[in-house]
């Protein structure tokens, strides 16, 4: 692989007073054990708008995702320091309850992962948990959800049938309305489309194209013409930092930085 | 919610963290019981067990190495009659021999279910096996008794109660515990072995043979251990067939006992506190560290395999 | 000999071993069930048993066993459940747990006679509950705790860490995503060991002998309040099961047709115990293809 100065960075600074922020990293660092993934990135999140984390394998744009609602917490020997801001608040502080946390940054995985539940439990049980037990705004969460992510049509019959059933696509599509169903302000994607066919893939950048009006949203994702064609602003991770960060439109057309251009022309290991 | 609300919940501690906090808290709980009762198990049996040689005063190598069990009397210098080796002997004497003679039989089945017929073990065998563990030993040693006592009585003459009868049951109750670990290990040799071996020319018994079985042998070793530590503390089946007699066995058809045995019948008669009492102890002891040497044999086993 | 003749031999004793093996099963089921099952009527298994004459039931034992088994289940299934859920989700990766896990495995390891003798020196003289059914029940509870408990680890242990995952993402705590996503989805596994468990102490005798004691009083079947003497629910009283009943009648022999009630009443268990297993298998699979809508377990 071709090395490239870590210390030549482009990080555009969106938290400029000209817009509205909805979640913003301060230097985080995230070490499992004694090796350190991530090497402090400072990132903003503008609000409503689609953020693509883009980068080889290892490049840390996973980690660094999980660590913002602060999933690496359950995996043993991890740490994150650095400052997560959401709300004035600093999520990855213990002042910030973790659970209450999740319930506004929530989450979908690269592997569809739908409870072996109903699909209409999969999206109320968490709403129930958390203490909705109205039938009728559960009814209804379940189906505007459901046609926010695009499977209304599709299983409106099926509600209380397995989601364990259903298609790769149509999976993770329930796990989007899942995650919605909590109305949450931020959804962030890890690589959402990364088993999925072309046509399911088509069929979920439609549907978060449509999700923006509402939500604030940040995706990993392998693809470049997926980050090119769904995304405002993209980060481009390079071996646990983030080495430019700016317009999706730039960064594809006119990159500062050398890493970035040999990465989104393909020239790049 | 307006974002004031927002941060004065984020800021609170959540239902889920206090639920979470209770979760733990009770499981941790459940854990700690178990933890609890094998403290305690080792702690109650010790204490009882070691009074025989504290407070009694009895030589260790003579518990060990004493012929005669005769705890209410004393022999000529005044001095205990505990010796327990009678049983230690009939214990491992059923022991290795159920063993010895379940190894082949073991071995046999869990070559036909992995090498020979796989439809044939997954459909056949593996239920039979499945569900001779399931039989209760009370049921085999019943039927130890009403078929197996007499067949020795008949074959060997004698009594036919006796470490012969003993070794019989405890074969049936150990090969299939002793089977379905040896089909583990057998499973765990990689297949690229077995096709590479084909490949040579070899036949199908000489890859079991020669690449098979010597690349599970750690894996047969630890499956025959851990069905010995089964037999040595199988207790009814056992009591149930060999007589009961607690003299050193001269032969296999001649009544004798095992630690398992003496316990079931000795426990009740005699009182707490007395030296008879605590000399059942001190045999329970016994056949509470005898799992724990086989099971630090089969890590040991486990160990030298993972090596090679 | 050529290497071909060897291997034709080797196939052939295989075959024999495994013919063996199934003949041996085959026996045993036919011998109990042939010489058992003639001798258990209604009668049989609904009165009581006698001391001294022919024509006993097992009426009270096989009620003594079912209530045992009920008691024991009771206490040990939450107690593996909570204890398994511990070492899937919360155990810390060190040498604590590890030293954990030895002590189960090593509980799972110690013959039920020892078990039984600690029971009959903590539960019947040291908490002075004498020969009861309590404290055959607890009994039954430690033999049969470690293997229920190894069992939920491992059934909770098959599901995917994604599941765990996408409730954590939704702002659930680690124990109700397990209470409500895991253990559901590990419920078939579960469920099958605690059967097979079921079965397993319902044979069980060595465990029982000086806990739950040699003997029943006398009861009264019109009166079911726990707290009264005679009371067939008094926990207090003793109890003898099934199991304990063959082992006695065998080795005391005073009945005359000790025999004949052995092996009747070995019929009636392992006809029981084989029902366990099939439930076990059956259950399972339900309980699969409810949870996954997937047709056949594979």
């Amino acid at each position: 692989m071709k090395t490239y100065d870590s210390e030549d960075r482009y990080i555009k600074d969106l938290d400029d007073g000209k817009r509205e922020i909805a979640l913003s990293t301060d230097d985080i660092h995230v070490s499992y054990g004694t090796h350190e993934a991530i090497h402090g990135v400072s990132l903003a999140f503008e609000r409503f708008k689609i953020t693509a984390l883009i980068g080889a394998s290892g490049s840390g744009k996973s980690t660094y995702l999980r660590s913002l609602n602060r999933m690496n917490d359950n995996i043993a020997g991890t740490k994150v320091t650095g400052k997560i801001m959401y709300r004035g608040l600093d999520v990855n502080s213990n002042e910030v309850d973790v659970y209450e946390m999740r319930k506004h940054i929530g989450m979908v995985f690269q592997q569809p992962n739908p409870f072996a539940k109903s699909i209409y439990d999969n999206i109320t049980f968490a709403l129930q948990r958390h203490g909705e037990k109205r039938k009728d705004v559960l009814d209804e969460t379940v189906e505007t959800t459901l046609k926010q992510a695009g499977l209304w049509e599709q299983v409106k019959d099926d509600l209380h049938q397995s989601a364990l059933a259903l298609s790769g696509g149509q999976a993770q599509r329930l796990c989007i309305a899942r995650a919605i169903a909590m109305k949450p302000d931020i959804l962030l994607l890890d690589e959402p489309a990364a088993v999925l066919d072309p046509i399911s893939t088509a069929t979920l950048e439609e549907t978060l194209m449509e999700l923006k009006e509402r939500y604030t949203i940040i995706i990993v994702t392998h693809n470049m013409q997926q980050a090119g064609r769904i995304s405002d602003y993209t980060a481009f991770f390079h071996l646990g930092n983030a080495l430019e960060y700016d317009e999706t439109r730039k960064i594809f057309t006119r990159p500062k930085i050398q890493a970035t251009e040999d990465y989104v022309s393909g020239h790049f290991g | 919610m307006n974002n004031d609300e927002i941060r004065a919940n984020l800021l609170k501690r959540s239902r889920a963290s206090r639920n979470e906090r209770f979760g733990k808290l009770i499981s941790g709980a459940c854990i700690t019981i178990i933890i609890a009762v094998v403290v305690s198990i080792f702690y109650f049996v010790a204490s009882k067990g070691l009074a025989t040689f504290f407070e009694d005063k009895v030589n260790l190598w003579k518990f060990l190495t004493g012929t005669i069990w005769n705890p209410s009397a004393k022999d000529a210098q005044g001095n205990p009659q505990v010796g327990a080796l009678p049983m230690i002997v009939g214990s491992f004497s059923v022991t290795f021999l159920a063993a010895i003679i379940a190894t082949p039989f073991a071995i046999g089945a869990a070559v036909f279910m992995t090498e020979i017929s796989p439809r044939l073990g997954k459909k056949v065998l593996q239920p039979v096996i499945e569900l001779l563990v399931g039989i209760p030993s009370v049921v085999y040693g019943f039927i130890g008794l009403s078929v197996v006592v007499p067949f020795v009585r008949h074959t060997f003459g004698g009594s036919g109660f006796g470490i012969l009868s003993g070794t019989f049951v405890l074969f049936v109750m150990i090969l299939p515990t002793v089977t379905s670990m040896t089909v583990d290990a057998l499973k765990s040799v990689p297949r690229a072995y077995r096709e590479a071996s084909l490949a040579l020319g070899a036949t199908r018994w000489q890859t079991i043979y020669k690449v098979v079985l010597r690349a599970s042998t750690s894996g047969i070793i630890t499956a025959v251990v851990f069905g010995m530590s089964r037999a040595f503390g199988e207790a009814l089946a056992v009591q149930m067939v060999i007589g009961n007699a607690m003299l050193l066995p001269q032969n296999l058809i001649s009544p004798a006992s095992t630690l398992t045995s003496v316990l079931t019948m000795g426990m009740g008669n005699s009182v707490m506190g007395s030296l008879s009492n605590n000399a059942l102890w001190s045999l329970a002891l016994l056949l509470l560290i005898m799992p724990l040497i086989f099971n630090i044999l089969i890590r040991w086993i486990g160990k030298k395999g993972a090596m090679r | 000999m050529t290497p071909r003749k060897w291997d034709k031999i080797a196939t052939f004793v295989l075959y024999m071993i495994s013919i063996f093996i199934i003949f041996v099963l085959a026996f045993l089921l036919l011998y109990i069930l042939i010489s058992g099952l003639p001798n258990v009527s209604w009668h049989f298994i609904t009165s009581k048993s006698s001391s001294f004459q022919a024509g006993g039931g097992i009426g009270v034992q096989l009620f003594n066993s079912v209530y045992l088994l009920v008691l024991a289940m009771i206490i040990s299934v939450p107690l593996s459940l909570g204890a398994g859920i511990w070492l899937s989700e919360y155990a810390p990766k060190n040498w604590i747990t590890s030293l954990i896990r030895n002590a189960i495995e090593i509980l799972s390891s110690l013959p039920s006679v020892v078990v039984g003798l600690f029971g009959f020196l903590v539960f019947s003289i040291n908490m002075k509950f004498g020969f009861s059914i309590l404290s055959g029940a607890l009994a039954l509870t430690v033999f049969n705790l470690p293997l229920l408990t190894r069992k939920v680890e491992d059934s909770l242990q098959a599901i995917h860490y994604t599941q765990r995952e996408a409730g954590y993402a939704l702002g659930l705590s680690r124990w109700e995503t397990v209470i409500h996503v895991v253990v559901p989805a590990a419920l078939p596994g579960i469920i099958t060991g605690m059967i097979l468990g079921m079965g397993r102490i319902f044979g069980e005798a060595a465990a029982l002998i000086y806990t739950a004691g040699q003997s029943s009083p006398s009861l009264d079947f019109s009166n079911w309040n726990p707290l009264y003497i005679a009371s067939p629910l008094n926990p207090m009283r003793s109890a003898e099961t099934l199991a304990v009943h063959i082992w006695k009648i065998n080795s005391e022999g005073i009945i005359p047709d000790a025999t004949q009630v052995s092996a009747a009443s070995s019929a009636v268990l392992v006809l029981f115990v084989l029902l366990l297993n099939f439930l076990a298998r059956y259950v399972g699979n339900r309980l699969y293809a409810r949870l996954t809508g997937v047709k056949e377990r594979n």
